[in-house]
């Protein structure tokens, strides 16, 4: 190709009086962007090559590397600009589909940065959580109410097969394949200490991770990976994938050059066959047939591990959870659209779907309106930043959150969203071994851990700030929210008042 | 007694109730006396009783009393009344003219019985027709509002002090087992006849002090079961959570208790297995009907009455005992007023119900 | 004793630990400008393999060869068993340097040798390559 249409997103700017000449970036960045010059004895970048995971600017000792928006720009347009004009370059040289990794970066309405939270004043005490109790364990599963007794007329505890989390933060499904070894090994560990759950995606469960299968949600997905009785039955719970947020109605495809080693054993399929995840489940054309799937499973294991069903948030969203509510699941989990992903189309990620906060808050109040809220525990994910988006997903409805991003971001990641390369420089979303060594589970998982511990105190602070000192007091406690610059429409579907109301 | 220094600021609500556990019938001169020595907790918009044994002639009918705000609405009402139940007597419910009491709505009283073949083709069992019928009047007929519906018992209710409510209702002609009483010092909701508390449905009444913070999701639980918070205020949705949890799922007060103030994780983790089991089942299982936020509440019920406090005991409530009576108010000098040689008198913790029956029957 | 360890599986061979060692021992407070234009002499070094990395440092064995065969007495073991040099003893004969089995004694510019002295005697208090260290693969523990 005699023409270079593509411009560099980003500009590495080395500052020549810090810099030592250590090299270290240059051993660190898989993309290959520093070079050392021995003719001048300096470093040197190719701007093209990078993709802006910060991985250099991060281990520089001296700081001598910035990252910058490069300047250089077409003319302004307001209707075309600079990236789209570039996916048209791109897609006239390669006539292929346009890839993307990780969550919907386009600007779109955020709706939990327009909710505001409630306090107590005068009429209500607010409650220390250094002081007081502030309690966060919360139970996932069919609330069937049937009350039995024994003979004594005692209350025979005969609740559902459900999860019990200290806190209600789980980590979102992510594969074996998309996410290297290491990282599963850190989901795993944190959870584990935690007293939460992390969810293997659709890729299987690596041998030496049945140790933490009391902490472990399995996928059972279009392609059916890795799934045998071995993997059901270590698990705490089953999550069958109908969608993701990142790519509501598309499949997944992890190229064969990947299926390697463990990944292809894990995956039970053999090495260098790409692994082909339908769009659909070929089994599951309706609802009733994903009832017979939700009984498969259960059968299988006996009836004694809950089923979880989780959901791209789309359109329909409120009819589809009322579906799967009445289908014999015991958990529905709902992604919005800017759940993260290892790869998905551009196009798709970027277009569709719906925002989680607008599609839990329907759920949420379909299913009350149905009467069969308690038929189902709620779990919401993409994207819950914060403390306080977990909140506010809480007090509209949800029963706790999926995080993904958060999760991976705690390990290092950067948010280059270029995990469909492969080259993940923080050994994330990587299978290369020098790269995937890069992050190690000793301090991958004990950051995972600081950060839910700290989103927790978090948590426990703002509920003790409204008088509430257990987190089933704020589920679905809508007036403790109140939204701002929402109009009518957004207001009545998020079911809440406007500040000031 | 009262911890929160409430005594200096004049804010919350006043309760205050009698039991006799022999069954002794009393009338209602003391518990206004009790009541009204906590004058400054309420701030005249809102008093109110309910009284237990009070209809002994008409104890198998359930007895509606009705506001009605203009003698249209009265009419259209009894006529959807009438198409439901068989009322064998209804009457003005006698009042006293008071200059503190004023804008009285039409108070009316009914004793009615579900009619039998309506009963029956509603495939409902019979309290639960009668609820229903209920909600319907208090949302479909504007400007009428059933305010008491049990059998045997009456709540007594207006915008004013407790005191001044009591007399306009000649509560010293009634004679009953057992009373309660509630001063309002509302904060989230207008002075409105029909939004004095107690709460009742059927024979269960509420009185409560305190604001709870919880409500929202207690409310949008308890709605998906059929009721309708249509005063939303926090002893109406208590109120239902009562009804729905002993009426409709057979949970004893005991167990109530342990779901609306359930006892804190570490102290269920102290406890022995089978207990354990249970405690953590019941958290599990109605966690949305976790009350949390200050309360204190006075449930009367047929044959009973439950005071609990909310698990961090942030509103003060007071017990005493004399004999076979048993009182139980915001202060404990609403007690002392009424029965100055208490033989016993405590503090119930928070999450710790006191519940009394008559003869020590069953709760 | 505590010593400096490093895990091969954790070892990235970015040659950190050589910078923040080189670092170390100046006493500045600016790395770059410490080290901006200077030729490094760490007391760790980072054996590279093709995909094998692996940063290499005195042992401070117990029976040190190095302080053995010291013809000047300018190594020598702490109580605690560190093994340190006195630089304004050494006569720069480099015997050491040829007896050390881990390479881990190596001339400075001005004759003198150099090694790992744990970072008792610079300012970072812990070694400063285990600090700095962005895997966790340098440790500095008992075994």
């Amino acid at each position: 190709m005699g023409i270079n249409y593509i411009v560099p997103e980003y500009r590495v700017v080395r500052d020549p009086d810090r810099c030592i000449g250590c090299r270290v970036c240059e051993r660190q960045c898989a993309n290959e962007v520093h070079s050392f010059v021995p003719q001048t004895g300096k470093m040197a970048a190719d701007d093209a090559k990078c993709v802006n995971c910060h991985r250099c600017v991060s281990l520089c000792p001296t700081g001598a590397l910035r990252i910058v928006k490069n300047e250089d720009t077409f003319k302004i347009n307001a209707n075309w600009s600079n990236k789209l004009m570039q996916e048209i370059y791109r897609q006239a040289d390669s006539g292929g589909v346009l890839l993307s990794s990780m969550g919907n970066p386009e600007p779109y309405p955020i709706y939990f940065d327009k909710i505001l939270l409630n306090a107590s004043q005068v009429t209500n005490p607010s409650i220390d959580p250094l002081r007081e109790p502030m309690e966060t364990r919360t139970f996932l599963g069919a609330k069937t109410k049937k009350i039995q007794r024994d003979k004594d007329g005692k209350i025979i505890p005969n609740a559902s097969p459900y999860l019990e989390l200290k806190t209600p933060i789980m980590f979102s499904a992510m594969s074996y394949g998309s996410i290297s070894y290491n990282a599963h090994e850190s989901l795993a560990r944190a959870a584990t200490e935690l007293g939460i759950y992390y969810n293997t995606g659709e890729g299987g469960l690596h041998d030496d991770f049945y140790q933490y299968g009391a902490n472990t949600i399995v996928q059972v997905a279009s392609g059916r990976f890795g799934v045998h009785a071995d993997y059901l039955d270590t698990a705490a719970a089953i999550e069958i994938k109908m969608g993701q947020g990142a790519k509501p109605g598309i499949g997944g495809h992890l190229p064969g050059t990947k299926i390697v080693g463990d990944i292809s054993r894990t995956r039970m399929i053999p090495e260098g066959s790409d692994a082909i995840s339908p769009a659909p489940h070929h089994d599951i054309y309706s609802i009733e047939d994903l009832r017979q799937l939700v009984f498969s499973l259960k059968e299988a294991t006996n009836y004694q591990k809950p089923v979880i069903v989780k959901i791209a948030a789309v359109h329909n969203v409120a009819a589809i959870a009322s579906g799967i509510a009445r289908s014999g699941a015991d958990i529905i989990a709902i992604d919005g659209y800017r759940g993260g992903t290892g790869a998905a189309p551009t196009r798709i990620r970027d277009n569709v779907g719906i925002p989680i906060e607008l599609a839990l808050a329907a759920v949420d109040q379909r299913l009350r309106d149905e009467g069969i809220r308690d038929n189902v525990s709620i779990v919401v994910g993409g994207s819950c930043r914060c403390s306080t988006d977990v909140f506010k997903a809480i007090a509209l409805g949800a029963d706790a959150c999926y995080i993904g991003t958060a999760a991976l971001l705690a390990l290092g990641c950067h948010l280059c969203r270029s995990c469909h390369a492969g080259k993940c420089n923080w050994g994330i979303a990587t299978q290369r071994p020098d790269l995937v060594k890069r992050l190690n589970p000793d301090i991958g998982y004990k950051r995972l851990v600081n950060l839910v511990e700290a989103w927790t105190h978090e948590i426990k602070e703002m509920m003790g700030g409204m008088g509430i000192n257990s987190i089933e007091s704020l589920r679905g406690n809508r007036l403790m929210l109140r939204g701002v610059g929402l109009n009518e429409k957004e207001l009545e579907i998020l079911g809440i008042k406007h500040a000031g109301e | 007694m009262l911890k929160e220094g409430q005594v200096r600021i004049p804010s919350g609500c006043a309760i205050s109730g009698m039991f006799s556990k022999a069954g002794k019938c009393f009338n209602g001169e003391a518990i206004i006396k009790s009541i009204e020595i906590m004058h400054d907790r309420s701030n005249g918009l809102g008093g109110g009783f309910a009284a237990y044994g009070i209809y002994p002639e008409y104890k198998d009918y359930y007895a509606f009393h009705v506001f009605y705000d203009n003698t249209a609405v009265k009419k259209e009402c009894e006529e959807f009344l009438h198409r439901h139940f068989d009322i064998v007597l209804d009457s003005e419910i006698p009042t006293r003219k008071i200059p503190q009491i004023t804008d009285e709505p039409i108070i009316w009283r009914y004793f009615v019985t579900p009619l039998p073949a309506k009963l029956k083709n509603s495939h409902l069992d019979e309290k639960e027709y009668v609820v229903r019928c209920v909600f319907k009047v208090n949302t479909r007929f504007s400007g009428a509002y059933v305010f008491s519906s049990g059998k045997d018992m009456g709540v007594f209710k207006a915008v004013g002090y407790p005191e001044d409510v009591g007399r306009f209702y000649r509560l010293e002609e009634y004679n009953g087992y057992c009373f309660t009483a509630h001063g309002r010092y509302p904060t989230n909701t207008p002075g409105w006849w029909g939004g004095a508390h107690p709460f009742a449905l059927l024979d269960y009444s509420v009185v409560h002090n305190g604001e709870i913070s919880s409500y929202d999701a207690n409310r949008r639980s308890i709605e998906m079961y059929g009721y309708k918070c249509t005063l939303q205020t926090d002893t109406e949705v208590i109120a239902y959570i009562v009804d729905y949890l002993n009426r409709k799922m057979g949970l004893s007060f005991q167990e109530i208790a342990s779901v609306i103030a359930a006892p804190f994780w570490q102290t269920i983790n102290k406890m022995p297995p089978d207990q354990k089991a249970r405690a953590e089942y019941l958290r599990n299982i109605f966690g949305s009907f976790l009350v949390t936020g200050p309360f204190s509440i006075l449930v009367g019920f047929e044959g009973g009455m439950m005071a609990l406090n909310d698990r961090l005991k942030l509103r003060s409530m007071v017990c005493g005992e004399k004999d076979d009576m048993i009182y139980i108010a915001s202060e404990e000098s609403a007690i002392r007023i009424i029965e100055p040689e208490l033989e016993k008198v405590w503090s119930p913790a928070g999450g710790v119900p006191v519940v009394v029956t008559l003869n020590g029957g069953n709760a | 004793m505590k010593r400096v360890y490093v895990n091969e599986k954790w070892c990235l061979g970015c040659h950190l630990c050589e910078y923040n060692c080189a670092f170390a021992q100046t006493g500045e407070p600016d790395m770059a400008r410490a080290l901006k234009d200077k030729t490094i002499h760490p007391n760790i070094r980072v054996e590279d393999g093709d995909d094998v990395h692996f940063a290499v440092n005195c042992r401070h064995c117990d029976e040190a060869l190095c302080v053995k065969s010291c013809i000047t007495g300018a190594l020598s073991k702490t109580a605690d068993g560190v093994v340190t040099i006195d630089q304004d003893k050494c006569v720069h004969c480099f015997t050491c340097v040829l007896t050390c089995p881990y390479g881990c004694i190596l001339p400075t510019e001005d004759g003198a040798v150099t090694k790992c002295e744990l970072c008792l005697k610079t300012t970072k208090g812990k070694p400063a390559c285990v600090a700095g260290c962005p895997n966790n693969a340098i440790v500095f523990e008992e075994r």
